[in-house]
Protein backbone atom coordinates (compact mmCIF):
# COMPACT_ATOMS: atom_id res chain seq x y z
CA UNK A 1 0.00 0.00 0.00
CA UNK A 2 2.71 2.46 1.03
CA UNK A 3 4.80 1.52 -2.00
CA UNK A 4 1.87 2.06 -4.33
CA UNK A 5 1.29 5.53 -2.90
CA UNK A 6 4.99 6.32 -3.38
CA UNK A 7 4.90 5.26 -7.02
CA UNK A 8 1.72 7.28 -7.59
CA UNK A 9 3.29 10.37 -6.01
CA UNK A 10 6.33 10.07 -8.26
CA UNK A 11 4.16 9.72 -11.31
CA UNK A 12 2.13 12.78 -10.39
CA UNK A 13 5.16 14.79 -9.21
CA UNK A 14 4.73 17.73 -11.61
CA UNK A 15 1.36 18.53 -10.07
CA UNK A 16 2.37 18.01 -6.46
CA UNK A 17 4.29 21.25 -6.17
CA UNK A 18 1.65 23.21 -4.31
CA UNK A 19 -0.27 22.14 -1.23
CA UNK A 20 -3.62 22.90 -2.83
CA UNK A 21 -3.01 20.09 -5.31
CA UNK A 22 -4.00 17.60 -2.55
CA UNK A 23 -7.69 17.54 -3.42
CA UNK A 24 -6.84 17.19 -7.09
CA UNK A 25 -4.43 14.37 -6.30
CA UNK A 26 -7.11 12.53 -4.34
CA UNK A 27 -9.68 12.96 -7.09
CA UNK A 28 -7.21 11.67 -9.67
CA UNK A 29 -6.26 8.69 -7.49
CA UNK A 30 -9.93 7.79 -7.19
CA UNK A 31 -10.22 7.55 -10.96
CA UNK A 32 -6.84 5.86 -11.55
CA UNK A 33 -7.48 3.12 -8.95
CA UNK A 34 -3.80 2.43 -8.49
CA UNK A 35 -2.73 2.78 -12.11
CA UNK A 36 0.13 5.07 -13.09
CA UNK A 37 -0.52 7.48 -15.96
CA UNK A 38 2.16 8.21 -18.55
CA UNK A 39 2.63 11.79 -19.67
CA UNK A 40 1.85 12.31 -23.33
CA UNK A 41 -0.73 11.88 -26.11
CA UNK A 42 -3.17 14.12 -24.24
CA UNK A 43 -3.28 17.72 -25.34
CA UNK A 44 -5.18 20.45 -23.49
CA UNK A 45 -6.00 23.73 -25.18
CA UNK A 46 -6.69 26.72 -22.99
CA UNK A 47 -6.04 30.41 -23.62
CA UNK A 48 -2.84 31.27 -21.69
CA UNK A 49 -4.42 34.48 -20.37
CA UNK A 50 -8.09 34.08 -19.64
CA UNK A 51 -10.49 36.95 -20.27
CA UNK A 52 -13.00 35.81 -17.72
CA UNK A 53 -12.75 32.86 -15.34
CA UNK A 54 -16.50 32.21 -15.60
CA UNK A 55 -16.37 30.79 -19.11
CA UNK A 56 -12.99 29.62 -20.33
CA UNK A 57 -13.01 27.84 -23.69
CA UNK A 58 -11.37 24.48 -23.09
CA UNK A 59 -10.59 21.56 -25.33
CA UNK A 60 -8.82 18.26 -24.85
CA UNK A 61 -7.71 15.85 -27.55
CA UNK A 62 -5.94 12.51 -27.38
CA UNK A 63 -3.79 10.93 -30.08
CA UNK A 64 -5.53 7.69 -30.92
CA UNK A 65 -6.63 5.84 -34.07
CA UNK A 66 -10.06 5.40 -32.43
CA UNK A 67 -10.57 1.92 -33.84
CA UNK A 68 -12.45 -0.92 -32.20
CA UNK A 69 -9.13 -2.33 -30.96
CA UNK A 70 -7.39 0.90 -30.03
CA UNK A 71 -9.42 3.84 -28.81
CA UNK A 72 -9.92 6.27 -25.94
CA UNK A 73 -12.48 5.05 -23.42
CA UNK A 74 -12.70 8.16 -21.30
CA UNK A 75 -11.12 11.51 -20.51
CA UNK A 76 -11.26 12.95 -16.99
CA UNK A 77 -10.41 16.58 -16.37
CA UNK A 78 -9.21 18.04 -13.08
CA UNK A 79 -8.16 21.41 -11.72
CA UNK A 80 -5.94 22.54 -8.92
CA UNK A 81 -7.53 25.56 -7.26
CA UNK A 82 -11.31 25.55 -7.70
CA UNK A 83 -13.38 24.61 -4.62
CA UNK A 84 -13.79 21.19 -6.22
CA UNK A 85 -11.11 19.24 -8.13
CA UNK A 86 -13.28 17.71 -10.89
CA UNK A 87 -14.25 19.54 -14.04
CA UNK A 88 -15.79 16.92 -16.30
CA UNK A 89 -15.63 13.30 -17.39
CA UNK A 90 -16.12 12.41 -21.04
CA UNK A 91 -16.85 8.92 -22.32
CA UNK A 92 -15.97 8.14 -25.90
CA UNK A 93 -15.40 4.90 -27.81
CA UNK A 94 -14.63 3.76 -31.36
CA UNK A 95 -17.68 5.55 -32.78
CA UNK A 96 -16.14 8.92 -31.91
CA UNK A 97 -13.82 8.97 -34.91
CA UNK A 98 -11.53 11.37 -33.08
CA UNK A 99 -10.82 11.82 -29.39
CA UNK A 100 -11.58 15.50 -29.17
CA UNK A 101 -13.91 17.28 -26.75
CA UNK A 102 -14.46 20.98 -26.15
CA UNK A 103 -16.47 22.82 -23.53
CA UNK A 104 -16.39 25.98 -21.43
CA UNK A 105 -15.16 25.78 -17.87
CA UNK A 106 -14.93 27.87 -14.74
CA UNK A 107 -11.54 28.59 -13.28
CA UNK A 108 -11.35 30.36 -9.94
CA UNK A 109 -7.70 31.33 -10.08
CA UNK A 110 -4.53 30.96 -12.11
CA UNK A 111 -3.80 27.24 -11.94
CA UNK A 112 -2.98 23.96 -13.63
CA UNK A 113 -5.60 21.88 -15.42
CA UNK A 114 -4.90 18.16 -15.83
CA UNK A 115 -6.55 15.59 -18.09
CA UNK A 116 -6.29 11.81 -17.66
CA UNK A 117 -7.27 9.59 -20.57
CA UNK A 118 -7.94 5.87 -20.32
CA UNK A 119 -7.32 3.79 -23.42
CA UNK A 120 -9.16 0.68 -24.49
CA UNK A 121 -6.22 -1.44 -23.28
CA UNK A 122 -6.65 -0.04 -19.77
CA UNK A 123 -3.56 2.19 -19.82
CA UNK A 124 -3.71 5.80 -18.65
CA UNK A 125 -2.15 8.87 -20.25
CA UNK A 126 -2.03 12.44 -19.01
CA UNK A 127 -1.55 16.01 -20.11
CA UNK A 128 -1.71 19.37 -18.38
CA UNK A 129 -1.80 23.09 -19.05
CA UNK A 130 -1.23 26.21 -17.00
CA UNK A 131 -3.53 29.17 -17.24
CA UNK A 132 -3.55 32.70 -15.82
CA UNK A 133 -6.92 33.96 -14.64
CA UNK A 134 -7.54 37.57 -13.68
CA UNK A 135 -10.74 39.14 -12.40
CA UNK A 136 -12.82 41.41 -14.56
CA UNK A 137 -12.64 45.14 -14.07
CA UNK A 138 -15.89 46.91 -13.13
CA UNK A 139 -17.69 43.97 -11.55
CA UNK A 140 -21.27 44.21 -10.41
CA UNK A 141 -20.76 43.79 -6.69
CA UNK A 142 -18.10 45.40 -4.59
CA UNK B 1 -40.05 28.56 -19.98
CA UNK B 2 -38.87 25.20 -21.31
CA UNK B 3 -35.13 24.65 -21.43
CA UNK B 4 -33.74 25.57 -24.78
CA UNK B 5 -30.88 24.00 -26.61
CA UNK B 6 -28.92 25.10 -29.64
CA UNK B 7 -27.53 22.28 -31.75
CA UNK B 8 -25.07 22.16 -34.58
CA UNK B 9 -25.33 18.90 -36.47
CA UNK B 10 -24.49 18.71 -40.17
CA UNK B 11 -27.63 18.04 -42.18
CA UNK B 12 -25.80 15.68 -44.48
CA UNK B 13 -22.55 13.72 -44.34
CA UNK B 14 -20.67 11.03 -46.24
CA UNK B 15 -20.63 7.55 -44.77
CA UNK B 16 -17.53 7.16 -42.61
CA UNK B 17 -16.93 10.90 -42.32
CA UNK B 18 -16.00 12.17 -38.85
CA UNK B 19 -18.42 14.97 -38.04
CA UNK B 20 -18.32 17.59 -35.29
CA UNK B 21 -21.38 18.03 -33.13
CA UNK B 22 -22.07 20.97 -30.86
CA UNK B 23 -24.77 21.42 -28.25
CA UNK B 24 -25.51 24.37 -25.98
CA UNK B 25 -28.25 24.18 -23.36
CA UNK B 26 -29.74 26.90 -21.18
CA UNK B 27 -28.93 26.27 -17.50
CA UNK B 28 -27.67 28.40 -14.63
CA UNK B 29 -25.17 25.75 -13.37
CA UNK B 30 -25.31 27.14 -9.83
CA UNK B 31 -22.13 25.82 -8.25
CA UNK B 32 -23.27 25.54 -4.66
CA UNK B 33 -20.24 27.56 -3.58
CA UNK B 34 -21.84 30.98 -3.80
CA UNK B 35 -23.46 32.96 -1.00
CA UNK B 36 -26.19 35.55 -1.08
CA UNK B 37 -25.37 39.06 0.09
CA UNK B 38 -26.76 38.07 3.49
CA UNK B 39 -24.35 35.12 3.82
CA UNK B 40 -26.86 32.35 3.07
CA UNK B 41 -25.46 29.55 0.96
CA UNK B 42 -27.02 29.21 -2.51
CA UNK B 43 -27.79 25.55 -3.16
CA UNK B 44 -26.11 23.67 -5.98
CA UNK B 45 -28.21 23.32 -9.12
CA UNK B 46 -26.30 21.90 -12.03
CA UNK B 47 -26.67 19.60 -15.01
CA UNK B 48 -24.82 16.45 -14.04
CA UNK B 49 -25.13 14.26 -17.14
CA UNK B 50 -25.22 14.63 -20.89
CA UNK B 51 -25.80 11.85 -23.36
CA UNK B 52 -25.98 11.63 -27.11
CA UNK B 53 -27.47 8.68 -28.96
CA UNK B 54 -27.38 7.99 -32.69
CA UNK B 55 -30.38 5.96 -33.81
CA UNK B 56 -30.66 4.72 -30.26
CA UNK B 57 -27.00 3.80 -29.69
CA UNK B 58 -25.04 5.90 -27.23
CA UNK B 59 -22.12 7.56 -28.98
CA UNK B 60 -21.03 10.05 -26.34
CA UNK B 61 -21.60 10.64 -22.66
CA UNK B 62 -20.35 13.30 -20.25
CA UNK B 63 -20.49 13.98 -16.55
CA UNK B 64 -20.54 17.66 -15.60
CA UNK B 65 -19.32 19.15 -12.32
CA UNK B 66 -19.85 22.70 -10.98
CA UNK B 67 -16.72 23.77 -12.89
CA UNK B 68 -18.61 23.56 -16.18
CA UNK B 69 -19.76 27.06 -17.13
CA UNK B 70 -23.36 28.26 -17.09
CA UNK B 71 -25.29 27.43 -20.26
CA UNK B 72 -23.11 24.38 -20.79
CA UNK B 73 -21.52 23.99 -24.18
CA UNK B 74 -20.17 20.70 -25.47
CA UNK B 75 -18.46 19.80 -28.70
CA UNK B 76 -17.53 16.25 -29.67
CA UNK B 77 -17.16 14.10 -32.77
CA UNK B 78 -18.76 10.98 -34.18
CA UNK B 79 -18.51 8.88 -37.30
CA UNK B 80 -21.44 9.35 -39.69
CA UNK B 81 -22.59 5.76 -40.07
CA UNK B 82 -26.18 5.97 -41.34
CA UNK B 83 -29.06 8.38 -41.82
CA UNK B 84 -31.26 8.91 -38.83
CA UNK B 85 -31.66 10.85 -35.64
CA UNK B 86 -29.23 12.15 -33.08
CA UNK B 87 -30.83 12.58 -29.71
CA UNK B 88 -29.39 14.76 -26.96
CA UNK B 89 -30.37 14.36 -23.31
CA UNK B 90 -29.42 16.39 -20.29
CA UNK B 91 -30.25 15.51 -16.66
CA UNK B 92 -29.30 17.19 -13.44
CA UNK B 93 -30.14 18.38 -9.94
CA UNK B 94 -33.74 19.05 -8.95
CA UNK B 95 -34.99 16.51 -11.51
CA UNK B 96 -33.81 18.63 -14.41
CA UNK B 97 -34.27 17.05 -17.81
CA UNK B 98 -34.00 18.43 -21.32
CA UNK B 99 -33.83 16.76 -24.69
CA UNK B 100 -33.47 17.73 -28.31
CA UNK B 101 -33.13 15.83 -31.56
CA UNK B 102 -31.56 16.49 -34.92
CA UNK B 103 -31.81 14.55 -38.16
CA UNK B 104 -28.85 13.61 -40.28
CA UNK B 105 -28.75 12.28 -43.81
CA UNK B 106 -25.78 10.04 -44.60
CA UNK B 107 -24.90 9.06 -48.15
CA UNK C 1 -6.37 74.18 -56.80
CA UNK C 2 -8.34 71.12 -57.84
CA UNK C 3 -5.40 68.89 -56.89
CA UNK C 4 -5.22 70.52 -53.45
CA UNK C 5 -8.95 69.99 -52.97
CA UNK C 6 -8.62 66.34 -53.92
CA UNK C 7 -5.71 65.89 -51.52
CA UNK C 8 -7.73 67.42 -48.67
CA UNK C 9 -10.72 65.24 -49.55
CA UNK C 10 -8.63 62.08 -49.59
CA UNK C 11 -6.92 63.11 -46.36
CA UNK C 12 -10.33 63.65 -44.81
CA UNK C 13 -11.43 60.17 -45.80
CA UNK C 14 -8.13 58.73 -44.68
CA UNK C 15 -8.49 60.34 -41.20
CA UNK C 16 -10.17 57.10 -40.77
CA UNK C 17 -12.68 55.94 -38.35
CA UNK C 18 -10.58 54.56 -35.52
CA UNK C 19 -13.65 53.48 -33.62
CA UNK C 20 -13.54 49.81 -32.73
CA UNK C 21 -16.40 47.81 -31.27
CA UNK C 22 -15.96 45.82 -28.08
CA UNK C 23 -15.87 42.71 -30.26
CA UNK C 24 -12.49 43.77 -31.64
CA UNK C 25 -11.03 44.15 -28.15
CA UNK C 26 -11.91 40.58 -27.14
CA UNK C 27 -9.68 37.54 -27.34
CA UNK C 28 -9.99 35.26 -30.34
CA UNK C 29 -11.62 32.60 -28.17
CA UNK C 30 -14.38 34.93 -26.95
CA UNK C 31 -14.92 36.16 -30.50
CA UNK C 32 -15.36 32.53 -31.57
CA UNK C 33 -18.10 32.18 -28.96
CA UNK C 34 -20.02 35.00 -30.61
CA UNK C 35 -19.30 34.07 -34.21
CA UNK C 36 -21.29 30.86 -34.30
CA UNK C 37 -25.01 31.22 -33.61
CA UNK C 38 -25.12 27.69 -32.26
CA UNK C 39 -22.44 28.37 -29.70
CA UNK C 40 -23.42 31.94 -28.75
CA UNK C 41 -25.30 31.69 -25.43
CA UNK C 42 -27.11 34.97 -26.21
CA UNK C 43 -28.99 33.15 -28.97
CA UNK C 44 -30.80 31.10 -26.30
CA UNK C 45 -32.60 34.31 -25.32
CA UNK C 46 -33.26 35.25 -28.93
CA UNK C 47 -34.92 31.84 -29.40
CA UNK C 48 -37.17 32.53 -26.42
CA UNK C 49 -37.84 36.01 -27.76
CA UNK C 50 -39.02 34.56 -31.05
CA UNK C 51 -41.59 32.50 -29.18
CA UNK C 52 -42.72 35.48 -27.10
CA UNK C 53 -43.03 37.54 -30.27
CA UNK C 54 -45.70 35.18 -31.52
CA UNK C 55 -47.47 34.73 -28.18
CA UNK C 56 -50.40 36.58 -26.67
CA UNK C 57 -53.48 38.24 -28.09
CA UNK C 58 -52.68 40.45 -29.80
CA UNK C 59 -49.18 39.15 -30.37
CA UNK C 60 -46.30 41.37 -31.49
CA UNK C 61 -46.35 39.43 -34.77
CA UNK C 62 -49.95 40.39 -35.46
CA UNK C 63 -48.97 44.06 -35.89
CA UNK C 64 -45.32 43.97 -36.86
CA UNK C 65 -43.96 42.23 -39.92
CA UNK C 66 -40.38 42.30 -38.70
CA UNK C 67 -38.02 44.46 -36.68
CA UNK C 68 -35.25 44.91 -39.24
CA UNK C 69 -33.02 47.84 -38.30
CA UNK C 70 -35.25 48.93 -35.42
CA UNK C 71 -32.86 48.34 -32.51
CA UNK C 72 -30.22 50.39 -34.34
CA UNK C 73 -32.44 53.47 -33.98
CA UNK C 74 -32.94 53.33 -30.21
CA UNK C 75 -33.04 55.22 -27.85
CA UNK C 76 -35.58 57.35 -29.67
CA UNK C 77 -38.20 59.98 -28.83
CA UNK C 78 -41.69 58.54 -28.54
CA UNK C 79 -44.59 60.89 -27.82
CA UNK C 80 -42.22 63.53 -26.53
CA UNK C 81 -40.30 61.19 -24.23
CA UNK C 82 -36.88 59.64 -24.84
CA UNK C 83 -37.18 55.86 -24.50
CA UNK C 84 -34.82 52.95 -24.98
CA UNK C 85 -35.77 49.71 -26.71
CA UNK C 86 -36.90 47.97 -23.51
CA UNK C 87 -39.14 50.89 -22.58
CA UNK C 88 -40.56 50.97 -26.11
CA UNK C 89 -41.40 47.27 -25.86
CA UNK C 90 -43.26 47.95 -22.63
CA UNK C 91 -45.13 50.88 -24.22
CA UNK C 92 -46.48 48.42 -26.78
CA UNK C 93 -47.30 45.87 -24.12
CA UNK C 94 -49.30 48.27 -21.98
CA UNK C 95 -50.73 50.43 -24.76
CA UNK C 96 -51.52 47.92 -27.48
CA UNK C 97 -51.41 44.45 -25.94
CA UNK C 98 -53.17 45.38 -22.69
CA UNK C 99 -50.54 43.40 -20.83
CA UNK C 100 -48.46 44.25 -17.80
CA UNK C 101 -45.08 45.84 -18.49
CA UNK C 102 -42.17 43.40 -18.24
CA UNK C 103 -39.77 44.13 -15.36
CA UNK C 104 -36.32 45.45 -16.28
CA UNK C 105 -33.76 42.67 -16.74
CA UNK C 106 -36.48 40.01 -16.61
CA UNK C 107 -35.92 36.97 -18.80
CA UNK C 108 -38.93 37.88 -20.94
CA UNK C 109 -37.89 41.48 -21.59
CA UNK C 110 -34.31 40.44 -22.34
CA UNK C 111 -35.52 37.69 -24.67
CA UNK C 112 -37.69 40.10 -26.63
CA UNK C 113 -34.97 42.73 -26.86
CA UNK C 114 -32.45 40.05 -27.91
CA UNK C 115 -34.81 38.86 -30.65
CA UNK C 116 -35.41 42.42 -31.84
CA UNK C 117 -31.74 43.41 -31.64
CA UNK C 118 -30.76 40.30 -33.60
CA UNK C 119 -32.75 41.72 -36.50
CA UNK C 120 -30.50 44.77 -36.51
CA UNK C 121 -27.36 42.70 -36.85
CA UNK C 122 -25.17 44.27 -39.51
CA UNK C 123 -27.21 47.48 -39.59
CA UNK C 124 -25.38 50.75 -38.91
CA UNK C 125 -26.38 52.50 -35.69
CA UNK C 126 -28.73 55.32 -36.68
CA UNK C 127 -30.00 57.19 -33.63
CA UNK C 128 -31.37 60.66 -34.30
CA UNK C 129 -32.22 62.46 -31.06
CA UNK C 130 -30.11 65.16 -29.46
CA UNK C 131 -27.60 63.59 -27.08
CA UNK C 132 -26.25 66.71 -25.32
CA UNK C 133 -27.57 65.68 -21.90
CA UNK C 134 -25.98 62.25 -22.20
CA UNK C 135 -22.69 63.75 -23.35
CA UNK C 136 -22.57 65.93 -20.23
CA UNK C 137 -23.15 62.85 -18.04
CA UNK C 138 -20.45 60.93 -19.93
CA UNK C 139 -17.91 63.68 -19.33
CA UNK C 140 -18.79 64.37 -15.72
CA UNK C 141 -16.53 63.08 -12.96
CA UNK C 142 -18.45 61.18 -10.35
CA UNK C 143 -18.27 58.57 -7.61
CA UNK C 144 -15.74 58.00 -4.87
CA UNK C 145 -13.08 57.36 -7.49
CA UNK C 146 -14.03 60.68 -9.11
CA UNK C 147 -13.79 59.32 -12.62
CA UNK C 148 -15.76 60.17 -15.71
CA UNK C 149 -16.71 57.67 -18.42
CA UNK C 150 -14.58 59.71 -20.82
CA UNK C 151 -11.42 59.20 -18.81
CA UNK C 152 -11.42 55.41 -19.20
CA UNK C 153 -13.20 55.02 -22.49
CA UNK C 154 -11.88 57.97 -24.46
CA UNK C 155 -8.50 58.56 -22.88
CA UNK C 156 -7.46 55.06 -21.91
CA UNK C 157 -9.31 52.84 -24.35
CA UNK C 158 -7.04 50.03 -25.52
CA UNK C 159 -5.01 50.13 -22.33
CA UNK C 160 -5.51 47.75 -19.43
CA UNK C 161 -7.52 47.98 -16.24
CA UNK C 162 -6.54 45.01 -14.12
CA UNK C 163 -6.41 42.08 -16.51
CA UNK C 164 -8.98 43.55 -18.89
CA UNK C 165 -8.51 45.73 -21.93
CA UNK C 166 -10.59 48.90 -21.71
CA UNK C 167 -12.95 49.05 -24.71
CA UNK C 168 -14.12 52.26 -26.39
CA UNK C 169 -17.66 51.78 -25.00
CA UNK C 170 -19.58 51.47 -28.27
CA UNK C 171 -22.79 49.57 -27.50
CA UNK C 172 -22.95 47.63 -30.76
CA UNK C 173 -23.63 44.26 -29.16
CA UNK C 174 -26.49 44.83 -26.72
CA UNK C 175 -28.23 43.03 -25.17
CA UNK C 176 -25.14 40.97 -24.56
CA UNK C 177 -24.09 37.77 -22.85
CA UNK C 178 -21.47 39.06 -20.48
CA UNK C 179 -19.18 36.27 -19.26
CA UNK C 180 -18.91 38.10 -15.94
CA UNK C 181 -22.71 37.87 -15.47
CA UNK C 182 -23.00 34.37 -16.94
CA UNK C 183 -26.25 35.56 -18.43
CA UNK C 184 -27.71 38.04 -20.92
CA UNK C 185 -28.03 41.65 -19.79
CA UNK C 186 -28.94 45.08 -21.09
CA UNK C 187 -26.82 48.15 -21.69
CA UNK C 188 -28.39 49.68 -18.58
CA UNK C 189 -27.10 46.79 -16.49
CA UNK C 190 -23.62 47.36 -17.89
CA UNK C 191 -23.80 51.09 -17.19
CA UNK C 192 -24.86 50.41 -13.62
CA UNK C 193 -21.86 48.05 -13.32
CA UNK C 194 -19.57 50.86 -14.49
CA UNK C 195 -21.08 53.25 -11.97
CA UNK C 196 -20.61 50.72 -9.18
CA UNK C 197 -17.06 50.24 -10.46
CA UNK C 198 -16.25 53.90 -9.89
CA UNK C 199 -18.12 53.75 -6.58
CA UNK C 200 -20.93 56.01 -7.69
CA UNK C 201 -24.59 55.52 -6.86
CA UNK C 202 -26.01 53.66 -9.89
CA UNK C 203 -29.15 55.22 -11.39
CA UNK C 204 -32.19 52.93 -11.10
CA UNK C 205 -33.24 50.97 -14.19
CA UNK C 206 -35.22 53.14 -16.57
CA UNK C 207 -33.93 56.39 -15.07
CA UNK C 208 -33.78 59.27 -17.58
CA UNK C 209 -30.07 59.64 -16.88
CA UNK C 210 -29.40 56.08 -18.03
CA UNK C 211 -31.48 56.53 -21.17
CA UNK C 212 -29.67 59.81 -21.95
CA UNK C 213 -26.33 58.03 -21.50
CA UNK C 214 -27.47 55.18 -23.73
CA UNK C 215 -28.46 57.69 -26.38
CA UNK C 216 -25.12 59.45 -26.16
CA UNK C 217 -23.20 56.18 -26.46
CA UNK C 218 -25.28 55.11 -29.44
CA UNK C 219 -24.87 58.51 -31.13
CA UNK C 220 -21.12 58.36 -30.50
CA UNK C 221 -21.21 54.99 -32.26
CA UNK C 222 -23.39 56.22 -35.12
CA UNK C 223 -22.55 54.37 -38.33
CA UNK C 224 -20.92 51.42 -36.61
CA UNK C 225 -22.52 48.09 -37.37
CA UNK C 226 -24.58 46.30 -34.72
CA UNK C 227 -23.39 42.84 -33.74
CA UNK C 228 -26.17 42.03 -31.28
CA UNK C 229 -26.78 39.90 -29.35
CA UNK C 230 -23.11 39.76 -28.58
CA UNK C 231 -20.74 38.06 -26.15
CA UNK C 232 -18.41 40.16 -24.06
CA UNK C 233 -16.04 39.42 -21.18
Amino acid sequence: MKRRVFVLSLALAPWMKSACADAMHDAMSAVLEGATPREGRVKIELPPLVENGNAVPFSVSVESPMTERDHVRSIHVFNEKNPQPNIGDFFLGPRAGRASVATRIRLADSQTVVALAQMSDGTWWSGSANVIVTIAACTETV
Amino acid sequence: MAAHALLRVPQRARRGEVIEIRALVSHIMETGFRHSQYGASIARDIITNFRCTYNGTEIFRARFYPAISANPFISFTTVATESGTLRFEWTGDNDFTASESAAISVE
Amino acid sequence: MKAAFLVVLVAGLAMADDRRSGYEFMSRETQAMQDDDTSNPAMLWALDGEQLWKAGKPSCASCHADMKGVAARYPSVNSGRLVNLEQRINLCRTGKQHAAPLPYESKELLSLSAYIALQSRGYPIAVQADAAAGKALYERRQGQLNLSCAQCHDQYAGKRLGGSTIPQAHPTGYPEYRLEWQTLGSLERRLRNCLIGIRAEPYPYGAPELVELELYLMSRARGMKMDAPGVRP
